[in-house]
């Protein structure tokens, strides 16, 4: 989940934040060099349809949860949520902890038993199974449709920010980047993607893990960090994760708990990490059931960490660098804004090279969001669009090389897209806010037919396809009712005090519970399918493999309660 | 576009057992490590480099640097090519 207050239109401004000398471009050539050497090489590795689109599916748990994880972590996120934290403060975690660690467990422990035993090869796949055809094209075609537009609006956002943060041509970085992350993923398919995100992941951490490292040592610890934002912003609380979540008014996020926890925490989270294609099809590539269960709560173990790299940078701001000020404020004064907060901090800590790594970090984030878009749009595509199409016009199937090829093509064709999508942006920026708002119509009630397809045996065809079609409609009208009728937020999200993000989670929320009631009642109205088609792919219908001979330190469910407790842990300290 | 036959040859040769990533990530550290830790070294002297920077005195290019070499000489021979696989 991208953040919604991702630096959108950042103001151009004359200078950059940081100057890189020569070990600072050396590293980042350094990094360009060796993820396309890393394409090249395993271009020799990767020969089937499997090879290609499921990495072989013989990735172990860390590889494939460190993927998983990695896809997530793209350089809007890093730059968008520590922005976020300077914001509102330590509430931006909540992306992070209930917004990422419940849902992932979730999919870790009882989604992926479905999903990986199906033998399906993406999402859409499965609800081709589950339901049938109909509810797999919409799937598809949304999830293709908003995944390319996603990835253009991503790059443009980032190209920007890289003009800002070290004063690269726009031009320059839409296309070297989104080129170097073509040709890896057009030679190696999945294995380059996931090979290259195993990198980026480590990349970002040591380029990123110093700037909090430092700012602890200069304000004093925790605590005094917590003095100097109390100094410096007397009337705020920005150290609280909970408590100031009684009322709308009371924290600067306008937001109420019960927006937290039932539209983040459940239906936006569970939604974007359980049926979200791009994150799930990294765990489908794991070589075995419990490589797949754990792949998820591995990268649950490193979702709960990534606030020190992110959130607390953007704390570390309030309490070092107070003044800065909004977007639109900065355009008209030529102050500084927040949402640069985190180029800002690592300028202020990071010398020679160290520089260099930490916008290596920035740059491999971006890649690696962005190789997750593409080998997700080129699978399902491929799979789900193409091939079904395909055999209705031409009635007869085609060898594997030949789904391979179409694959390589709908990569390269998926990143000229997204280019054009980027220079799209950049005539009309207002889009990247259409956006961002599109791709989370989708998400919620997808999770309401995904969810109900798995575990509730009687959910027919019909009903899992006109389920999904009036969750979608519903998110998109209620969508269109706000920009129309500003009053009838207070009717969605409860209050018309709520902010952005707040008629988000309502949102989602909303779509989710109609996408699940016209579910059910279209179910109960229509013939279910045999039991005996359901086996493999909904609970109860299905004999999931026991894990009672295991020890108990090799059974998923051990260390998914073991991040659970620390999960809960973090959640009373931060109260 | 790759070669379409070249997926579908039966008698293509197998490729040798491939390198593990670690092995990477531990090349790319060592090397990166080496860059910061010389880049770090004006500092250090107090000759030029990282001054403008706060906390300079810390040298956090030194162990840093000095850090990564150290995990990345660790990753490479562990994982180094026909000892390992991912």
């Amino acid at each position: 989940m991208t953040a919604v207050t991702i630096p959108l239109l950042i103001p151009l401004l004359a200078t950059s934040i940081v100057s890189l000398g020569w070990a600072d471009m050396l590293i980042i050539v350094i990094y360009f060099l060796l993820v396309l050497a890393i394409g090249w090489y395993l271009m020799h590795y990767t020969k089937t349809g499997e090879d290609f689109f499921l990495a072989g599916r013989k990735m172990t748990m860390w590889i494939a949860g460190l993927a998983f994880i990695s896809a997530n972590l793209g350089s809007l996120e890093l730059m968008g949520w520590a922005a976020s934290a300077y914001q509102y403060g330590i509430l931006a975690t909540h992306w992070y902890w209930i917004g990422a660690i419940p849902a992932m467990l979730f999919l870790g422990i009882i989604m992926m038993p479905f999903y990986y035993i199906s033998k399906t090869h993406s999402v859409p796949g499965y609800l081709k199974l589950r339901y049938g055809e109909s509810s797999r094209m919409l799937a598809a075609i949304s999830f293709a449709f908003m995944t390319v537009l996603m990835s253009g609006v991503n790059m443009f956002a980032m190209a920007l920010v890289m003009k800002v943060v070290i004063g690269w041509d726009i031009n320059v970085s839409i296309w070297i980047s989104s080129i170097t992350v073509m040709v890896y993923v057009v030679l190696g398919g999945l294995l380059s993607a996931i090979f290259n995100e195993v990198l980026q992941f480590m990349l970002i951490w040591f380029g990123a893990l110093l700037v909090p490292i430092i700012g602890l040592v200069e304000v004093g610890g925790w605590s005094g960090m917590v003095a100097k934002i109390h100094q410096n912003f007397p009337h705020g609380d920005y150290t609280h994760l909970w408590s100031t979540l009684g009322s709308f008014k009371d924290n600067p996020m306008g937001i109420q708990w019960i927006g937290i926890v039932f539209g983040l925490g459940f239906v936006i989270s569970f939604g974007y990490w359980t049926t979200d294609f791009l994150v799930v099809q990294r765990v489908l590539s794991a070589k075995d059931l419990r490589s797949a269960k754990m792949a998820p709560i591995i990268g649950s173990a490193f979702k709960m960490m990534v606030p020190f790299i992110v959130i607390l940078p953007g704390l570390l701001g309030l309490a070092v660098m107070p003044g800065l000020v909004g977007q639109n404020q900065a355009a008209v004064t030529g102050a500084q804004s927040y949402n640069e907060i985190l180029p800002l901090m690592m300028a202020r800590y990071l010398g020679p090279g160290l520089l260099g790594l930490g916008v290596t970090a920035l740059i491999a984030g971006f890649m690696s969001g962005m190789a997750g878009n593409v080998t997700a749009f080129s699978t399902v595509w491929t799979y789900d669009i193409y091939k079904p199409i395909h055999l209705a016009v031409s009635k007869r199937e085609r060898p594997d090389a030949h789904y391979v090829r179409i694959g390589r093509w709908a990569t390269f064709v998926g990143v000229i897209i997204s280019i054009g999508t980027a220079y799209l942006v950049q005539d009309a920026a207002s889009i990247m806010d259409y956006v961002q708002a599109l791709f989370s119509f989708f998400i919620a009630p997808l999770f309401g037919t995904v969810i109900l397809g798995m575990l509730w045996k009687r959910a027919t065809a019909a009903g899992g396809f006109w389920g999904l079609l009036a969750g979608t409609v519903s998110s998109v009208g209620m969508w269109v009712w706000v920009r129309i009728d500003p009053s009838a937020l207070a009717i969605i999200a409860g209050s018309p005090d709520a902010k952005a993000m707040a008629e988000d989670m309502y949102r989602g929320l909303w779509s989710w519970i109609i996408c699940v009631v016209v579910t059910v009642i279209v179910s109960y109205a229509t013939q279910p399918k045999p039991e005996s088609e359901l086996v493999g792919l909904v609970r109860g219908c299905t004999e999931l493999p026991s894990e009672g001979h295991l020890p108990l330190t090799k059974r998923p469910i051990f260390w998914a309660g073991l991040v659970l407790a620390a999960f809960i842990v973090l959640q009373i300290i931060f109260w | 576009m790759a070669d379409e036959k070249l997926n579908s040859n039966p008698k293509e040769k197998e490729p040798s057992e491939r390198i593990s990533i670690w092995f990477f990530i531990g090349a790319v550290l060592f090397v990166y490590g080496i860059i910061i830790f010389i880049a770090s070294l004006p500092g250090v002297s107090g000759s030029e480099g990282a001054q403008h920077v706060a906390l300079a005195g810390l040298h956090a290019g030194i162990w840093w640097g000095a850090l990564l070499v150290v995990l990345g000489a660790v990753y490479v021979v562990i994982f180094r090519p026909g000892k390992e696989k991912n």
